[in-house]
């Protein structure tokens, strides 16, 4: 409802009010009409819809148990109290409604990553429509400053591109012809053209709204409790009230019904269970929503509260904690300089589209004069041999030196050797030397291991198809705990059950992986962990929670997340219902009246909302 | 079959919760959830059950809530 609709008539009432308890009205009556219609304005409303509630046989409601309290508060003589319930009573909802508002609003402004249209090339010209029409493989045009609408390949312009609010990276990406662009993000400076790939509905923006969204049908263990509780908890304090209004008096002599029936009211503004229903499931999706701010997105508010009590957290190698990509890690040579045998094997190979060649290519870094090559030719399974500068290279594995007679020598003892591929290199007949090519580690991976265990993860493992010594190294490097090497997919299931099986009662197994392979390990890990956006289908459906980017320390933050976000909630949980526990008391001891009662109980849900968006805050660098 | 309503006008969160419970008590709802901040309903029910289900939520709904609306 209009907040401002609200208001005129509290205004009023509270004018009303206060004219009628300070200003020294001798006559009853009149202070008494006073009263009544100060309370009349304010609560014509509550009482209106206490009615209609029973008409329609819902007796416990909010409404109704005010209505009962204010005019209950009337007929025993107390009438500024009664005025005062339901002013108090409305002037906490609309800072109710104000603040539900204030976290709707901000949840909705993630909702914004929504584009709300396309420009859809027609010969040349250019079209608007709803991003909802547009089919594959129609070109799009994105101007500066618009949203990306649908996933697309860029066949035309390059520009800057901003994928914060996918992937909670804030520095701009470079796009050329060529490049993915996903939806969602926003186009910073050049006009680009792009070939659309997938339809609206299961473009990446589609993909992430859904979750979030989706995301509270997934109930954590604290909210049920909380909506068990709540069920109980009205019709309990009804009932108690109800006792005590009758009880005392009739047993105890010389006990005033009137005192007890007051005491009695007091429960009855304080039944209300609002402030818990509202602030535990709010700090979960206030939670869920920084996150994905974050790059990080998590599919139910149980995953994002089971996450903090992770004891285990398993790793895949390949694409989680290494880049998956074979580059140059190591050269060896015989009397020349590395530079240098770089150089001619790079040459050696520019013509080959090879994976070993690109890693050369890569390593080499400059530009290869292919005027200096004057023959070039593929040995499939054994590697290339060039003229370069007028002398004969071979670039290449064992096989092909043996194949060309040439002596090789063991540049790398076996054990390095076995964690990559060794690539020798001669010239014109004589052994020159060794490249080796390995999967090389994510800038992030060791750190991530490290501050996993200070934020209380007792164990880190490693899983991976590799063989056993490319698989020590890599977990020595980065101080994991264990590693299982030579796995076959079926392998990593079945050493995953086993790890399940060591984690204690409460504690949860994570797994880490980017879904290649490992999605039944996803499926089957306390909390799945899909790693490198949303490009497997498999592993978004197997997972609990998508890391929109390659960074592994992501779930570090995940976990902090998790952490606050339960903090949060545990701190309304315990904050509500023991300031309700305390008003209770009081109440029955006839010490607290019911303005304290109505402050508490409006006061109890305002402060709970706002400690619960305190959640979707983002987390500063630790 | 999934369908989702939005409720407007929905101000109290228990009363969100008590709609959850009693749509998901229907027969023929596989599950109902309401999302009190989003303000949404979302029925998972067989097609041909479906129109008689929004029928019946619409009248939970009213009764829990007079001033809410399924649109």
């Amino acid at each position: 409802m209009n907040l401002n609709r609200m208001l005129t008539p509290l205004i009023i009432s509270t004018a009303l009010f206060i004219t009628a308890l300070i200003a020294n009205i001798s006559n009853e009556y009149v202070l008494i009409a006073l009263f009544l219609t100060a309370g009349l304005i304010a609560g014509h409303r509550v009482i209106f819809k206490a009615l209609l509630s029973i008409k329609n046989g819902q007796i416990f409601n909010e409404n109704f148990l005010m209505s009962i309290a204010a005019i209950g508060a009337f007929l025993i003589g107390e009438y500024a109290e009664g005025v005062a319930v339901m002013l108090f009573y409305r002037i906490g909802e609309v800072f109710e409604t104000y603040a539900v508002n204030k976290s709707r609003r901000s949840i909705s402004s993630l909702m914004e990553l929504r584009p709300d249209h396309a420009n859809v090339m027609f010969d040349g010209e250019m079209r608007t429509t709803d991003p909802e029409d547009v089919e594959v493989g129609q070109l799009i045009a994105v101007k500066p400053g618009e949203r990306v609408p649908l996933d697309a390949r860029v066949v035309e312009g390059n520009s800057m591109i901003d994928t914060s609010a996918l992937t909670g990276e804030s520095i701009p990406k470079e796009i050329e012809p060529g490049d993915t662009l996903l939806s969602g993000s926003i186009n910073l400076n050049g006009i680009l053209i792009a070939e659309v790939t997938s339809r609206f509905e299961e473009s990446t923006v589609s993909k992430i709204l859904e979750m979030v969204e989706n995301s509270l049908s997934r109930k954590a263990q604290s909210e049920r409790f909380i909506t068990r509780f709540a069920r109980f908890y009205t019709p309990v304090v009804v009932a108690l009230a109800a006792l005590i209004s009758v009880v005392p008096p009739l047993l105890v002599s010389g006990q005033e019904f009137s005192d007890w029936i007051y005491r009695a009211l007091v429960f009855l503004v304080i039944s209300c269970p609002c402030a818990l229903v509202i602030s535990v499931p709010l700090g979960f999706f206030g939670g869920i929503g920084g996150a994905s701010r974050q790059g990080i997105l998590v599919k139910g508010g149980n995953s994002l509260e089971d996450l903090a009590l992770t004891e285990i957290v398993v790793f895949d190698k390949t694409g989680t904690l290494t880049k998956g990509v074979f580059s140059v890690s190591d050269i060896k040579t015989v009397e020349m300089s590395r530079e240098t045998l770089l150089e001619i094997a790079a040459h050696a190979e520019s013509f080959s589209d090879h994976p070993v060649s690109q890693s050369l290519l890569t390593a080499y870094g400059e530009e290869t004069d292919k005027e200096r090559i004057s023959e070039a030719e593929e040995l499939p399974g054994h590697g290339v041999r060039s003229v370069v500068d007028g002398k004969t290279v071979l670039v290449g594995n064992a096989k092909l030196m043996d194949r060309f007679g040439i002596t090789r020598q063991d540049m790398y003892p076996v054990n390095v050797a076995r964690t990559g591929v060794v690539i020798h290199v001669a010239i014109d007949g004589n052994y020159s030397g060794a490249v080796l090519i390995a999967d090389s580690l994510k800038e992030d991976a060791a750190e991530t291991i490290r501050t996993l265990k200070k934020s209380g993860v007792k164990r880190t493992v490693m899983l991976t198809g590799d063989v056993h010594e490319a698989g020590t190294a890599v977990a020595e490097k980065l101080g994991l705990d264990e590693v299982y090497s030579d796995l076959l997919p079926v392998d990593k299931v079945e050493i995953f059950e086993s790890l399940l099986s060591m984690a204690s009662k409460s504690g949860k197994v994570a797994f880490v992986g980017d879904g290649i392979n490992d999605a039944p390990v996803l499926a089957r890990a306390d909390i799945g962990i899909a790693m490198g956006g949303l490009g497997s289908d498999a592993a978004i459906e197997a997972s609990d929670i998508v890391i929109m980017t390659d960074e592994p320390k992501k779930v570090v933050d995940a976990i902090r997340i998790s952490k606050r976000t339960n903090r949060i909630v545990r701190q309304n949980i315990v904050f509500s219902i023991g300031i309700k526990g305390l008003i209770l008391i009081l109440a029955a001891a006839g010490v607290a009246s019911m303005w304290v009662g109505v402050f508490a109980d409006v006061g109890v849900t305002i402060l709970a909302i706002f400690n619960s968006m305190r959640a979707l805050k983002l987390l500063g660098n630790r | 079959m999934k369908k989702t309503f939005r409720l407007e006008g929905l101000g109290c969160a228990s009363c969100a919760a008590k709609m959850e419970r009693d749509i998901s008590k229907l027969d023929g709802v596989r599950s109902a959830t309401v999302n009190f901040l989003t303000t949404k309903l979302v029925i998972e029910a067989d097609e041909s059950e479906m129109d008689r289900i929004v029928e019946k939520s619409r009248k939970i709904v009213k009764k829990l809530e007079p001033y809410c609306e399924i649109k």
